[in-house]
């Protein structure tokens, strides 16, 4: 104790002040890390949203399969136009032999301009080619069409030498990067070669499939990864992903992107991009001991089959309805029924079945129409039931090629079987995802490949003597993940891939020793400088804008189910009552009451006015009123159906369609949704839309006209 | 017995049992968003960022506490501890129920903010700040310490205005989680 009593003044006084510290201290703390751990349950619950969302766009793409299942099924052409056009929806890519791709995609008589001021390729490229074009793509400077058509000739040329399986050892370059899925992103791959270095005979890469697609500069980016492969052949390697496939870039962007850079040049180069995805190698082996592909396995991969598939014999390898979903094999053992007669394929639901003898590979007379039909739903109904692959259709005459495409087998007589056995091993390593439970079953939500568990990989690792695998596929928020108890390795290259500051991408290094050595990154100067709050904010606030959009989609389903708790009709219910009725309409499986406070502004006594609460979100999508509101409804929900359906239609994507096959198409849309449309309200809608006078629509400016291109590919 | 005071007891108990399961179906969503591998289990480091988010103050004194009544004894200390949702659903709506680990009011973090401001002068220096939250209380992280400079600073002055602060913090707060029982 002190000796004087001023001493023991200060001593109280400054013992109290250091307790007062303490105090405070623990009462900032406390109120920090609450915050803190606010901030990290939005940024889960955003992280979900978009999620949710993704998968639930491709289940769209189930849908819209169901909806060619429909037509299939219910409509007999009355016409020789209508029929072409059925055709011509089914009948997608036609595969040309060699010689006829060289002729039709040939370049040598294109001629580069003098005030043309990009990079110019010559062959055998050089490494001061790529530097070249990396600078070029830098300033953003487009590669002129000769070039680029040369150098995808050059490029199949190159993986047509290839196994279906690359192999790389760690002792000739002492490193192997393996990069993810990249999604025309092409800042992050300039961040990749910045922070790692170029591909070199001392530095090697793996670039692990999805190059394309959702990003803006897909083109940029397979031009930098074609030249290296071709620069570098030893210490480049491509797997192809899920993405290099046609009917796939079709939805989500390359397609409209070739087209747009592109406007004279277009079409051949995306027929030629066609015939260079159906080449690249489907994996690669580090040291025998590490397999990376792009989607995963299944419990019935056989990577002896693998090597021995003629891989450019699946051009697409999309796949359509699904009917069993419950058991794969059982699907399998379908194949072997008879087909049905068309009097029974009327009535009922289930689809008819294959038949196991080979097809004709003629197309019945044109005039006999209720053949026409049957032969018309034979083939589509074996184009998507079993080889989902288009075959070469180098048998026929030119004018036939529309409709003995689908038909024609390469080997003449060959059975159906061992073709469904090869596109299975394909689909399931492009598409297939990991699970944290045991076993095997469909992957239902993307509609292709399989969900494999911890038993799945063990076995393969196992059968094949391997240590782990690597794979892409699959967004991480950390760019990486483990699962399977570190067996199996998700690598995910394109950073901000929902939307800035989602995200991080990374890529992983090996070295001989076989040990994962991770680089992160997020490809966006600004996002740095933002802090946490404000990043988190950003984000939340597209997924909240996606959100509110799906909500508006399903207006009369979520009336219904409003009013299910309103039974004294008084326009209100509880906020417990709205998250439950929300989730049984839209089942994303979303934390509901968690979004509330963001997705429901005015309360009132805890009860929410769900009328008008429909209408402010109907006002924000900003809708045209003179169009009924559920064909709008309707219209949101499938834009992106609606949108692959009409590029489908535009066989030579030049972004215009007739005002007839315009007409066709909602007819049968709208029947197919059960919508009631009269000629009278397709004029209409037709005449909301300022079109061009010699009978052609702009699809884009229809789908722009309501809103429908997302903002982010305007 | 009259009805009405029965009936309107039964009501009332209803009425309770209705909170209840409001409050079990909140339970349920938040420990949702954190179960990665949808078997109803979370990492025990993610309590603390459950129970948080449903609108509670817990120290990490208190944390530990509730986390010792989650735990199995039988685990061992390398393998991370995992929590079931059929243990924590229980303890949590009791949490809710009895209003543990009640939110701080604003006056009362403005006070502690004006205790750590020596002179009065309405903000704090970056110094000061570290010093209290790194080495009082339940110290700050260097982690921690360096994620609320970033968000709390002035970087022109390298100070914190508290008062500022709080009022965008506080707007903030209640816009996004209201605390609703």
């Amino acid at each position: 104790m002190g000796s004087g009593s001023s001493v023991n003044v200060d001593y109280k006084y400054s013992l109290q002040k250091s307790e007062n510290a303490f105090k405070a201290a623990v009462l900032i703390q406390q109120w920090y890390r609450r915050y803190v751990a606010r901030l990290e349950m939005r940024r889960r619950c955003t992280w979900r949203i978009f999620q949710s969302i993704e998968y639930a766009c491709e289940q769209d793409q189930i849908k819209l399969h169901n909806f060619f299942s429909y037509l299939m099924e219910q409509f007999t052409p009355s016409s020789s136009k209508e029929r072409d056009f059925i055709s011509r929806m089914f009948i997608s890519g036609e595969s040309y032999k060699e010689a006829e791709l060289e002729k039709y995609c040939d370049y040598e008589s294109i001629e580069v301009p003098d005030s043309y001021t990009g990079p110019h390729l010559s062959f055998p490229l050089l490494p001061d080619h790529a530097t070249a074009l990396l600078e070029a793509f830098k300033q953003k400077q487009q590669l002129h069409a000769r070039y680029v058509l040369n150098l995808l000739h050059e490029t199949r040329k190159h993986l047509k030498q290839l196994p279906n399986i690359s192999h790389v050892s760690t002792c000739y370059s002492e490193e192997v990067t393996v990069c993810g899925d990249l999604h025309g992103q092409l800042d992050d791959l300039f961040l990749i070669f910045y922070k790692n270095g170029l591909p070199s005979p001392s530095k090697s890469y793996v670039f692990n499939g999805d190059f394309v697609d959702r990003g803006k500069q897909s083109l940029e980016v397979l031009i930098i990864l074609f030249t290296f492969l071709l620069i570098y052949p030893k210490e480049v390697h491509l797997n192809r992903g899920n993405h290099e496939d046609h009917m796939v870039n079709l939805r989500y962007g390359f397609t409209k992107e070739v087209m747009q850079k592109y406007k004279v040049h277009g079409k051949k180069i995306l027929r030629m991009f066609q015939n260079v995805f159906c080449w690249l190698p489907l994996a690669t082996l580090i040291d025998q001991k590490v397999l990376i592909l792009h989607g995963g396995i299944s419990d019935t991969t056989d990577l002896d089959m693998l090597e021995k598939i003629q891989r450019d014999k699946f051009i697409s390898v999309l796949r359509m309805k699904k009917r069993k979903e419950s058991n794969r094999k059982v699907e399998m053992q379908d194949i072997n029924g008879e087909s049905k007669s068309e009097a029974d394929a009327a009535g009922h639901e289930a689809a008819p079945r294959l038949s196991l003898q080979p097809q004709p590979a003629q197309a019945p007379s044109m005039a006999n129409r209720l053949e026409f039909s049957r032969w018309i739903r034979q083939t589509v109904q074996e184009q998507i039931d079993t080889c989902r692959r288009l075959v070469d259709i180098s048998e026929s005459e030119p004018e036939e090629l529309t409709y003995s495409s689908s038909v024609s087998l390469k080997y003449g007589d060959e059975p159906c079987q061992p073709h469904q056995e090869e596109w299975q091993q394909i689909l399931d390593i492009l598409w297939s995802d990991p699970m944290p439970q045991e076993g095997c079953r469909a992957n239902k939500v993307r509609g292709g490949g399989c969900y494999f568990g911890p038993d799945v990989t063990e076995k393969i690792l196992e059968k094949y003597n391997l240590q782990f695998l690597i794979r892409s596929h699959e967004c991480k928020q950390e760019g990486y993940e483990f699962c399977h108890r570190r067996k199996v390795l998700t690598i995910f290259s394109a950073s901000n891939y929902y939307e800035i500051g989602s995200n991080r991408g990374a890529y992983v290094k090996l070295g001989p020793d076989l040990v994962p050595h991770f680089v992160q990154y997020q490809a966006n100067k600004s996002a740095h400088m933002l802090t946490m709050t404000q990043r988190i904010s950003r984000v939340e606030e597209s997924a909240f804008r996606a959100l509110r959009e799906k909500l508006f989609a399903h207006t009369s389903a979520l009336i219904s189910a409003f009013k299910a708790y309103d039974e004294d009709n008084t326009g209100r219910i509880t906020l417990s009552n709205w998250a439950t009725a929300v989730e049984s309409v839209l089942r994303l499986g979303l934390p509901w009451r968690m979004l509330r406070p963001q997705l429901v502004r005015s309360t009132e006594d805890g009860m929410l006015e769900y009328k008008s609460w429909l209408d402010d979100l109907a006002m924000e999508q900003r809708s045209q009123e003179h169009i009924q509101s559920s064909l709008l409804e309707v219209i949101y929900r499938n834009r992106s159906n609606l949108e692959t359906i009409f590029r489908i239609i535009d066989k030579d994507h030049s972004g215009l369609i007739s005002f007839e096959e315009f007409q066709q198409t909602w007819k049968l849309f709208s029947s197919h949704m059960n919508i009631e449309l009269t000629d009278d309200g397709i004029n209409d809608l037709v005449r909301s839309i300022d079109f061009n006078k010699d009978g052609n629509i702009d699809f884009n400016e229809f789908l722009e006209a309501f809103r429908l291109v997302r903002q982010c590919q305007a | 017995m009259a009805t009405a005071p029965a009936a309107a007891m039964a009501e009332k108990e209803s009425a309770e049992d209705g909170r209840v399961a409001e409050i079990e179906k909140r339970i349920r969503e938040a420990f949702e968003v954190f179960d990665r591998e949808s078997n109803k289990t979370v990492d025990a480091r993610d309590i603390g960022c459950i129970v948080r988010s449903l609108g509670c103050f817990p120290s990490e004194a208190e944390l530990r506490e509730l986390l010792a009544k989650l735990v199995q004894e039988e685990e061992d200390e390398e393998a991370t501890r995992f929590i079931h949702m059929e243990k924590f659903l229980p303890v949590m709506t009791k949490v809710l129920l009895d209003r543990s680990y009640w939110p701080i009011r604003e006056d009362v973090l403005l006070h502690a903010f004006e205790a750590l401001d020596e002179n009065k002068c309405g903000y704090i220096t970056k110094e000061d700040l570290v010093k209290y939250l790194t080495e009082e209380g339940e110290p700050f992280t260097e982690e921690e310490m360096e994620e609320m400079l970033s968000i709390a600073l002035d970087p022109e002055t390298d100070t914190l205005h508290y008062r500022d602060y709080l009022s965008k913090l506080v707007v903030d707060e209640t816009k996004i989680f209201p605390f609703h029982v």
